[in-house]
């Protein structure tokens, strides 16, 4: 994306190769670099997930043993949503929110430079684990108390990559938040901010007040590793449990910072190709709050089986049934705006659709588990692996691909291969589901996850669950060369690149200059 | 194969979407949950089907009109778009609706949730134990106490022989359980977090080392039934087993007079001393049951993670220390205090097998007295 800047470059004072991308402040600099790192962490999670699917294929064990296969488990995890799935959302935040409230750039520059930069080191420590007496963790990516303390020589690196993760998203958090807060153009309302400013703006709130519960929780177990605390160990007047909670208390607004910006993206892609208006805007707002409102009060939904009071577990299973109206009403607002619409359905709204269904079907499953009697038979198993993957796959990755072809015509001021755009959707949709959906009988006939091995009856599905994985993990190498090919060259793009486009983002040239608006724009 | 696989599955797959009488598909391609064989699982199974069905509904209401308008309103028809965008009356609605149809839910699932709950008023209690990786097993009220761990031969999981029938599902010492009787098991943990599950059975439990938890079974068909931990638990998480044999009240009267026969023969056992050749047969067993997971049946460890035993410096170190070690365990290791699983003859032996197995050679024997001293 470089030749995006070069034409203004000769009256910037910022160095040329690579030391600009080191020293860059620019916020579509670093988008760029966002989003180029998370495709990196998307390939390599994805690589740990293939040789998941490939012991998986059959009974027995083939290729790994169990511990290095519950390395893969947890690597995989921490690796797609701390690597791939937040940094993705946060490089698309860099690259559109200025240009989409109006603003030249990020409000604090310098700090979204080292906001970025941790994330390599971070990333870098963590898998330089795997080469590590002992293995890489492997006690799964939310790290329990007593299992994750017999990690070996990876334990303290594993915190320290999880302090980082969580420093480089607060920093990003607070600087989204300051750049919507004040540098908005004169006339840019709250209630006039592009759905995508609003849920970004919501989920840097619970970023901010999640991360350092995460970090605390880590740190309670660094010292009761090597500082003889008993945080979480009873024997020592601790409480195992009480990571759990600590931890869900930042795990569950978690899972909302990973699909809210999701509902952003789509609430801008659906209307331009339905060339009509967002159905109840406002409701969309109300609705986005009330969601992150409710992820500080479910957490326990996801510990229903440690034994809590019957009263505990009555209050989270009717606060997170709760969570269904909200996310009801946006679905269905997806719906009305296509209603009566005038479609057409390039790459960015089939992504968009496909999100909304197969979003819909994690929703579902997710209203399943929230039910604490049946819950108790779903629990670690498949079904919550199918359940998991239909929200952050076909939820929020859909999402980052949707949000990709639509915005990359401005970014790089091509356009993609549409043809190739919509292979990749198809073959990407059809193989995600043979991928996930016999999870969901896997887990109901009884299969536990993280498992290396499994009883015969599991084999059929377990076939066709890895036959789909390998076919939509190669489907994404068909991704990778399309975003390179629009990054070299295409049709020229213009500035307004769909029909049905609005917004401020759309006013720009394609590519967009290097100070998105110098001179802040009038909004009617 | 595969292929005429891929096809009996997708006919199976289609049949369980489409009908909801297709339970025998069901129950052959394991498609469902199970119904089970306990009042808690057929709640369950209940709440289950329920809102499974209401989520069909409401998916056919939704997508049905999301497919009706990508086919109909597209631009490729000529169709010009409408500019509505708002409506307060329809946002009420649908947020009502929804809210309605959650309570209508709840109130069942309330029922269900209180009942499994009641853990009172119960016939027999048993303590539920979980090691890594295996589970134990304390009849409170009648003294009897095993360890049940996986009978799956190591070179079917190797894929050196063919698999078994209930692969993986399989273990030494079933939990014995009698048919009708309110069963209440305290459930808890010596090492690291474990869950009991037996999905016939109709729940899981944490098993929390440092907490007891309970919860019920009333197994009304005699039968065996399987289950697995269901809890991330380390490297063999997926190689300790549940399985539950229901016996009618005769057939379970017999089987814990057995039991109690052969905890008395073990009791006398540990009175005697035991000859080198006996010391080192039982050794063998135990050790390839209780240690070989972690520290290889040629007692060569994982480097970095399992120290190994040929060789090492505790087993051909001074015995008392060696036995100390294996009785009360290393804090803040993968080795856990056996002293509370293994009784005196089998420690005294597993003790004597690594002195001198894998040209340890240490000549040493520690006699069951010996291990009764130190505990």
């Amino acid at each position: 994306m470089s030749t995006a800047t070069t034409h203004d470059a000769h009256h910037e004072e910022h160095p040329g190769g690579l030391l600009r991308w080191v020293f860059t402040t620019n916020h579509k600099d670093i988008g760029t670099l966002y989003l180029l790192f998370s495709l990196l962490m998307f390939m390599v999670g994805g690589a740990m997930a293939m040789i998941i699917r490939a012991e998986l294929f059959q009974p027995g064990l083939q290729f790994v043993e169990p511990q290095f296969f519950n390395s893969m488990t947890t690597m995989h995890a921490l690796i797609m949503i701390f690597g791939a799935v937040m940094p993705g959302f946060v490089g698309l935040a860099n690259w559109l929110v200025p240009m989409m409230i109006g603003a030249p750039d990020m409000a604090l520059p310098r700090m979204n430079n080292w906001s970025f930069w941790i994330l390599p080191f971070a990333f870098a420590m963590l898998l330089s684990t795997l080469f590590m007496e002992g293995g890489a963790p492997a006690s799964g990516w939310t790290m329990y108390p007593p299992l994750v303390l017999q990690t070996g020589d990876a334990f303290p690196f594993l915190i320290f990559s999880v302090h980082l993760m969580g420093i480089s998203s607060i920093m990003g958090a607070i600087n989204i938040v300051v750049t919507i807060v004040n540098m908005r153009a004169p006339g840019m309302n709250l209630m006039k901010m592009p759905l995508f400013v609003w849920t970004w703006l919501i989920t840097a709130y619970l970023l901010i007040a999640v991360m350092p519960v995460l970090a605390g929780s880590v740190t309670m177990l660094l010292t009761d590793r090597f500082f003889e605390t008993s945080f979480f160990n009873a024997a020592g007047g601790g409480d195992p449990v009480m990571f759990q909670h600590i931890f869900w208390f930042f795990g569950h607004p978690e899972v909302y910072i990973m699909i809210l910006p999701a509902f952003g993206i789509v609430s801008q892609i659906i209307p331009t190709f339905a060339r009509k208006p967002l159905f109840g805007y406002s409701s969309m707002v109300y609705a986005t709050a009330s969601i992150a409102f409710l992820s500080f009060i479910v957490w326990a939904h996801h510990m229903f089986t440690v034994g809590m009071p019957l009263t505990g577990e009555l209050f989270f299973m009717y606060a997170t049934m709760l969570i269904a109206v909200p996310t009801g009403v946006k679905v269905f607002n997806w719906v009305s705006t296509m209603w009566k619409g005038s479609m057409t359905f390039e790459t960015p709204m089939l992504f968009a659709i496909g999100f909304v269904v197969l979003f819909t079907i994690g929703g579902f499953s997710g209203l399943m588990l929230a039910i604490t009697p049946v819950d108790f038979q779903y629990h670690d198993t498949y079904f919550v692996v199918a359940h998991f993957h239909y929200v952050l796959v076909t939820g929020a990755v859909f999402s980052i691909m949707a949000a990709a072809y639509y915005w990359m015509p401005k970014w790089t001021g091509n356009m993609y291969d549409e043809r190739l755009g919509k292979l990749h959707f198809w073959l990407s949709t059809i193989f995600v589901n043979v991928l996930f959906f016999p999870q969901h009988f896997l887990g109901l006939a009884g299969m536990p996850r993280r498992i290396p091995d499994y009883a015969v009856q599991f084999t059929e599905f377990n076939q066709i669950s890895s036959i789909g994985g390998f076919a939509f993990g190669l489907t994404q190498l068909l991704f990778v060369y399309i975003v390179y090919k629009t990054i070299k060259g295409g049709e020229k793009a213009t500035d307004q690149v769909w029909e049905g486009a609005h917004g401020l983002e759309w006013t720009l040239s394609s590519p967009p200059p290097y100070h998105s608006f110098t001179t802040a724009p009038e909004v009617k | 194969m595969l292929v005429a696989k891929a096809k009996q599955t997708l006919v199976a797959v289609l049949g369980g979407a489409m009908s909801m009488h297709a339970a025998t598909v069901s129950a052959e391609y394991g498609l469902n949950l199970p119904r089970g064989v306990t009042p808690i699982s057929r709640d369950a199974y209940d709440m289950h089907m329920l809102v499974f069905w209401v989520c069909v509904a409401i998916a056919v209401v939704v997508f049905g009109a999301m497919f009706i308008s990508i086919v109909r309103h597209r631009k490729s028809k000529g169709v010009k778009p409408a500019q509505f965008h708002e409506s307060t009356a329809v946002e009420i609605v649908w947020t009502i609706v929804p809210f309605l149809i959650l309570v209508g839910m709840a109130i069942p699932a309330t029922k269900a949730l209180v009942a499994m709950e009641d853990t009172s008023n119960s016939d027999l209690s048993i303590k539920v134990t979980g090691y890594q990786w295996k589970w134990g097993y304390d009849y409170i009220d009648d003294g009897i106490s095993f360890v049940s761990s996986l009978s799956t031969p190591k070179e079917q999981i190797y894929d050196q022989q063919s698999k078994g029938e209930n692969y993986l599902l399989e273990v030494d010492n079933p939990l014995v359980v009698p048919v009708n009787k309110k069963v209440r098991l305290l459930v808890t943990a010596n090492d690291v977090i474990h869950s009991w599950w037996v999905p016939e059975l109709g729940m899981k439990k944490d098993a929390i080392p440092g907490f007891i938890n309970e919860m019920w079974i009333k197994v009304e068909e005699e039968g065996t039934y399987r289950g697995q931990c269901a809890e991330l638990c380390g490297k063999d998480h997926g190689f300790m087993p549940i399985v539950v044999v229901a016996k009618n009240d005769e057939d379970y009267g017999k089987w814990l007079m057995a039991q109690k026969t052969a905890s008395d023969a073990e009791a006398a056992a540990a009175e005697r001393d035991w000859s080198m050749q006996e010391l080192m047969e039982r050794g063998e067993k135990t050790y390839t049951t209780y240690c070989a997971a972690c520290h290889q049946g040629n007692g060569e460890g994982v480097p970095g993670a399992f120290p190994a035993l040929k060789g090492g410096k505790i087993t051909t170190g001074p015995s008392s220390e060696h036995l100390n070690l294996v009785i009360n365990g290393k804090a803040g290791t993968a080795m856990a205090a056996f002293g509370g699983q293994l009784s005196d003859v089998d420690l005294a032996a597993v003790v004597t097998y690594e002195r001198n197995a894998w040209g340890n050679n240490t000549g040493d024997m520690v006699q069951p007295s010996e291990v009764k001293a130190a505990r």
